[in-house]
């Protein structure tokens, strides 16, 4: 996902002269096309991520779109402030790119996983989040929010299956559906759309329909879209590769509540923080329960609650 | 520098009396104490206006805005009557200044914020092919942010030759003397170290201020910082570095006593000009 969206982004530069690249000294063989076609556009500002977001204030002021790009981690939550103070506070149309959503940084260990910052960016009203779901989402929303005038960040993965039937749709603030069931919504965030569309083709073996809703972006946050799905829908499966508290499952709860839905929530997300436990993404996933035969299982196991 | 300058400042100072007093809040020795750097910014330094290649200035110690604001009531940005909404119930006039204020560029408020924006702004003016510069002034407390010191090191390794930076240094911080808190000393070197040009000026004398401030710089050089040694309070003989004027806000006894002083001041000066 990661190599199409820069990719995508150097097409971008070529027509539009505003977009800049500033790094903080990561993007190693990601980044290079850019820089070497754009040399007086990209900046490396060494490893001081703070810093790189007052740039980007600067710059945006100025009339340029500058993309700042980090691990997401470190995108996120070391320069959070300046995020908060600069760009969104200014309306500026900073974007800022976290690499690495959720697990996928595996064997680099915890302070790489990024599974807050879904709930520390949707916080902010002025900062739009687009986390897509494969490679193809990934261009087709970069295309997309280039001219929002305030803040996006981006919730971008290394590598990202194609998801079967997305076709690289995307529209800030809706959810694209995928199949009709109406036993289940998997409603899943980003990079776990694949797993999602794959729990569902678990369940359609036992016979449970499902519908899978994969959620891309929140502010605007795709709350109609939601509200109608599980309006007549008795179970929804919020799966998500980050914490359970704030993200899209918190989001989920919220659409449920404030539209009175008679739909049973099941948040599926990383529950504790994972110390002490490195691996290859698959690995994790399945250790924190975000195997799609783990949430298939789950699924069935709580529509025979809610059926009882 | 012209008279006007002189004027100004002694405006700004009387000014940040009367509105504070008014409002009842403090911060007013921060205020003061910037009085004579904005006098020469806004007295002629600053090419200000509306057009892209306007100077920017970035009020980093944001907790100084009352002194910002008078400076661009004096020079005409704002109206008095807006000046009059200092603190009051939904202004855009804070303690804090905002973009959505005519004549600021950034809103501030956190230290460590304000030189890397400018560093921003820098870049992007030398980008563009503008000669306009940008001018960041800092407290010497914000020398405590880590975020400084990446913009100083950005600014040096780029070059770029129209940021000027201001270090207020009076050495007070909200709750002691900066030597007593986090040493800043050899604060001079430091910054020259890092690879910038370093001047160390009275930071209460507006000719000189105004006439280092508004040297013509190189798009691509070291960056200057002008460290301007000044006094907390300055003009008000009660708050003159005493740390508690960084947050008290005057009696009727005090404001009496801190207009009295200024205004012998101001005509002191006159005096020893004419």
């Amino acid at each position: 996902m990661r190599a199409e969206f820069a990719a995508e982004l150097v097409a971008v530069a070529r027509e539009d002269p505003r977009v800049v690249l500033l790094t903080g000294d990561l993007g190693f063989a990601v980044l290079e096309p850019f820089a070497q076609e754009f040399p007086d556009r990209f900046f490396n500002v060494g490893v001081a991520e703070q810093n790189m977001l007052g740039l980007a204030t600067g710059l945006a002021d100025a009339g340029y779109l500058p993309f700042a790009y980090s691990i997401a981690t470190f995108a996120s939550m070391r320069p959070y402030e300046f995020l908060r103070n600069g760009a969104a506070l200014h309306e500026l149309p900073v974007r800022l790119v976290g690499m690495g959503a959720g697990l996928d940084y595996g064997h680099n260990g915890v302070t790489h996983y990024a599974l807050e910052d879904v709930a520390l960016m949707r916080v902010q009203p002025a900062v739009s989040v687009v986390a897509p779901a494969d490679a193809e989402q990934a261009r087709a929303a970069l295309r997309a929010t280039l001219d929002r005038p305030g803040p996006v960040y981006y919730r971008l993965c290394k590598e990202g299956a194609p998801v079967q039937g997305l076709e690289g749709r995307f529209e800030l603030g809706r959810a694209v559906l995928l199949g009709d069931g109406r036993d289940v919504a998997l409603v899943a965030l980003g990079n776990m759309a694949a797993a999602a569309a794959r729990a569902a083709e678990e369940l359609a073996r036992a016979g449970i329909s499902a519908t899978v809703a994969v959620v891309s972006s929140f502010n605007p946050s795709p709350m109609r879209d939601l509200a109608e799905l599980l309006a007549d829908i008795p179970l929804a499966m919020s799966i998500e590769a980050h914490y359970l508290n704030g993200g899209l499952g918190s989001f989920v709860a919220e659409v449920i509540a404030e539209h009175g839905l008679d739909c049973r929530l099941v948040r599926r997300g990383v529950a504790d923080m994972p110390r002490g436990v490195t691996g290859s993404p698959a690995h994790l996933y399945r250790h924190v329960g975000l195997s799609h035969e783990q949430m298939a299982q789950a699924a069935a196991e709580t529509l025979d609650l809610v059926h009882r | 520098m012209t008279s006007d300058a002189h004027t100004l400042a002694h405006r700004i100072r009387r000014t940040v009396i009367e509105q504070s007093y008014r409002a009842h809040v403090g911060h007013i020795g921060s205020a003061l104490c910037i009085a004579d750097l904005l006098a020469a910014l806004y007295g002629g330094v600053l090419r200000t206006g509306d057009g892209p290649d306007r100077d920017r200035m970035i009020l980093s110690k944001g907790h100084a805005a009352l002194a910002l604001y008078a400076a661009l009531e004096a020079s005409g940005r704002i109206s008095r009557a807006t000046l009059d909404t200092f603190c009051a119930d939904g202004t855009a006039l804070g303690a804090h200044p905002e973009h959505v204020v005519a004549g600021i560029d950034f809103s501030t408020g956190s230290l460590g914020q304000g030189l890397s924006i400018g560093a921003g702004a820098a870049l992007a003016a030398r980008m563009q092919g503008s000669q306009r510069r940008t001018f960041v002034l800092l407290s010497d407390a914000e020398m405590n942010e880590g975020s400084v010191w990446e913009a100083v090191m950005f600014a040096a390794h780029q070059q770029l030759g129209r940021l000027i930076a201001i270090l207020d240094l009076n050495g007070q911080q909200a709750l002691g003397y900066t030597r007593d808190v986090l040493d800043l000393d050899p604060i001079a070197e430091r910054w020259r170290n890092f690879g910038w040009t370093v001047e160390e000026l009275d930071g209460h004398d507006v000719d000189v201020l105004g006439e280092r401030l508004d040297v013509e710089p190189e798009a691509r050089a070291k960056p200057r910082l002008i460290v301007a040694r000044t006094t907390f309070g300055k003009g008000v003989s009660y708050m003159q570095s005493r740390i508690e004027w960084h947050y008290l806000p005057m009696s009727e006894e005090h404001f009496s006593q801190a207009m009295e002083e200024l205004e012998m001041e101001s005509a002191a000066e006159q005096g020893a000009r004419a």
